[in-house]
């Protein structure tokens, strides 16, 4: 369970998360949308813990555990993956190498032995299908030269291999066509499990119709400003943001 | 991939003290007297029982060098260097020409043993596949103390000895080869090396021989105040093939040391020598106290048609590098290559290339350079790539990139083209980059530590030159780099 109580954030003095109150159950599959600007992107910089942000108040637990005195690669060992809205390249890295370095790192940091070989490769194999991912792309410089599509079957394929207990989706539709959005969908609901959590970031109601899910967040100005189920998604799409802006206008 | 992993452990098991080989053996050591003069060169030609073509070489050097002056058109800077402050000739006192394994002092022996350089070919034999063996010559200070497998390559014809040793039982070859491609007169370095020049390797392949073997040559500088000058000189008769290593390291001293070395390849018709370096003499300390100063000329003569030479080398150690591997590509078709990796940290100041000399027709070369700057250090890549009037088709392809960690280093490219000849085509490709925070953020984001991150991104860099090294080399190599960078990053 992830639970995030007044969290204030800035970034080069520009406040962005306005004491920002948020819990995603075991198990529950939540949607954040809101305008540009709203902070969406901070938020999920801030629970994988990137640099640059200042935190000036509040707390984030997963599971109990306090997220903000841990390192980013401490957060992935205890569960939490973001997957990016911008995947980076790792030029000369091939993505097999990429992926057991990143496995064996969390096993390591979690007191786990070491994956043998074969079993990587049997991991990798059976969760590469089900993402239409081939071995020459696994040969191939993690994410350098790789479509939009690409990139972000690759971000699932990490997330399969790594079984984090939370899951942050940023963005993740963008720059997908029909077909990428099926299979990047239909990965992460294969993933779906009573012991997982997700927080789907996204602008638009198309994804959630794909990855259904449990609760819907309306995100403004840093904060959360209306919760709901599934419906409010559709909601939105016809309506837009407007109610909101306005609200905090007046 | 294990390799990888590998890297990572050991970048994880390093404390503070990165340089693992600074210890220092305990060894009596008869030296010459301290400083140069025709007397000393006289002692060391003594000590090596030359003949006397020989000493007369290195005092016509000598009196070269007298005139000469120290260059300075490196992009690296150090207090001046008395030349009359160093030894030029150290060497164990018990047995310095020891028959046999058993004749070396076992402190010796330990100290081979502690930096993992095999030298009891039993030992060597025991376990390890027979395509995978190493023939080694260890240079401790001025001499060499061991040359393993000397018999086997002598059945396959391979002349493969200590120079000191070829000079009295090879003497036309020697006078027909050394100096032919690097001359007596040809730099400040050079011509101190051919005139004190103590110990190194001799390989020569006969025609038709595809070496047996890798060979490898370990130097050590162990004594202090001592300069080693090694000299080593290798031919690959027509058409045969050597693949030759070639590691170095030192204790850890608050004094530098110099270190001016002379390389001499030749190469006839269908002939290919690959010689391979992983560099690590001692750095010096975090505020660039100690270390040793590498100032090496390495020149191979593509002498023959069709002949190729490759030069790959990684550069990890010394607190100034100057070095320039080059081929002379004079015989018509013949190819020359240069991959290099120069990573330096701390207050490391390095100044390294190539020189691709085209002189034949139809000559082509290749140059991959990878440089890495962390810490405080100076990073600069030289080369020269040129055409004679005569080299009718030559092509160069030449690709430097640079990567910096941090804020506080600086690198370099300085290329120089000249193409005296219009049908010449020559490319060239650079880049700098540096390991952005992003890339970071994102391997640190799938449980990768800052260290484990920085170990992967880099050997992704280099990765196109790790591949030409021997197998078990570029392990080697690709865990000194990551120990080279260590404390780099945050």
């Amino acid at each position: 369970m992830l639970e995030i109580k007044n969290l204030v954030v800035q970034i080069e003095d520009k406040r962005i998360l306005n004491g920002l109150n948020l819990t995603v159950n075991k198990g529950e599959v939540a949607a954040i949308m809101g305008p540009n600007g709203s902070g969406k992107s901070t938020l999920s910089y801030v629970i994988a813990g990137k640099e640059d942000y200042e935190v000036l108040d509040g707390e984030i637990l997963l599971d109990g555990q306090n997220l903000l005195e841990m390192e980013p690669d401490q957060r992935a060992a205890a569960g939490v993956f973001l997957a990016f809205q911008y995947p980076l390249e790792i030029p000369g890295v091939a993505s097999m190498t990429f992926l057991k370095a990143a496995m064996n790192a969390q096993r390591k940091a979690r007191g786990e032995d070491e994956l043998t070989t074969p079993d990587f490769i049997k991991r990798v194999n059976a969760a590469a299908a089900q993402l239409e991912i081939n071995k020459d792309m696994l040969k191939r410089a993690l994410n350098v030269g790789f479509s939009g599509g690409e990139k972000k079957r690759m971000e699932i394929l990490q997330m399969a291999l790594l079984q984090p207990s939370f899951c942050i989706l940023d963005e993740t539709d963008s720059g997908l066509d029909i077909d990428a959005l099926r299979i990047v969908s239909e990965g992460v609901n294969a993933l779906r499990s009573p012991d997982r959590s997700f927080l789907v970031i996204t602008h638009y109601q198309r994804l959630l119709n794909h990855i259904v899910p449990d609760t819907v967040h309306v995100m403004h100005a840093g904060r959360i400003v209306k919760t709901g189920g599934k419906e409010l998604a559709l909601e939105l799409e016809a309506n837009g943001y407007a109610d909101y802006r306005e609200s905090e206008a007046a | 991939m294990p390799a990888v992993q590998e890297t990572i452990d050991q970048v994880r098991s390093i404390d503070v003290d990165q340089y693992k080989y600074g210890f220092e053996t305990e060894v009596e050591m008869e030296k010459a007297p301290k400083g140069l003069s025709e007397d000393v060169i006289r002692f060391i030609s003594a000590k090596k029982g030359e003949p006397e073509w020989m000493l007369q070489w290195r005092l016509d050097a000598y009196k070269r060098w007298l005139t000469m002056k120290e260059p300075s058109w490196a992009r690296v800077s150090y207090d001046k260097i008395d030349y009359n402050d160093i030894y030029y000739y150290a060497a164990p006192k018990k047995n310095p020409a020891p028959k046999s394994l058993d004749e070396v002092d076992p402190e010796i022996l330990k100290t081979y043993e502690k930096l993992g350089i095999p030298l009891r070919e039993q030992e060597i034999l025991a376990g390890i596949e027979p395509e995978r063996r190493v023939a080694v010559d260890a240079v401790f200070d001025s001499v060499s103390v061991a040359t393993t497998f000397k018999e086997e390559l002598a059945k396959a014809g391979v002349i493969f000895m200590p120079i000191s040793e070829a000079i009295r039982e090879y003497p036309d070859l020697v006078k027909q080869y050394l100096g032919s491609v690097v001359p007596v007169t040809d730099n400040f370095f050079a011509t101190l090396n051919s005139a004190v020049f103590t110990d190194g390797s001799f390989v020569y392949i006969p025609p038709g021989v595809r070496c047996p073997m890798e060979l490898s040559t370990y130097f050590r500088i162990n004594e202090k105040n001592t300069g080693q000058f090694e000299r080593t000189l290798i031919i690959a008769d027509k058409g045969s093939y050597v693949s030759y290593l070639e590691g170095c390291t030192a204790p850890k001293r608050d004094e530098n040391q110099l270190h001016a070395a002379v390389v001499e390849l030749i190469a006839l018709d269908d002939a290919e020598i690959k010689y391979s370096t992983v560099q690590n003499w001692y750095p010096g300390d975090a505020e660039g106290r100690g270390g040793i100063y590498n100032f090496v000329t390495k020149r191979g003569d593509c002498r023959g048609r069709n002949s190729v030479i490759t030069w790959t080398q990684v550069e990890t150690g010394s607190a100034i590098t100057w070095k320039y591997p080059s081929c002379i590509l004079r015989g018509d078709n013949s190819r020359g290559e240069f991959y290099s990796i120069a990573v330096s940290n701390g207050m490391q100041q390095v100044d390294s290339g190539t020189k691709m000399i085209h002189l034949g027709k139809n000559t082509t070369s290749r140059i991959i350079s990878k440089g890495i700057a962390a810490g405080k250090s100076e990073n600069t890549y030289r080369g020269l790539v040129s055409a004679h009037r005569k080299a009718t088709g030559a092509r160069n392809f030449t690709n430097c990139d640079s990567l910096l960690i941090g804020n506080q280093c600086g690198a370099h490219t300085v290329p120089y083209i000249e193409s005296k000849n219009a049908t010449a085509v020559f490319e060239h490709e650079a880049t700098t980059s540096k390991i952005s925070e992003d890339q970071m953020f994102y391997c640190q984001q799938r449980g990768l530590s800052e260290e484990e991150a920085t170990a992967l991104i880099v050997n992704g860099f280099v990765k196109d030159v790790l591949q030409q090294l021997p197998m078990e080399f570029a392990v080697e190599a690709q865990k000194l780099i990551s120990i080279s960078l260590e404390g780099s990053v945050g």
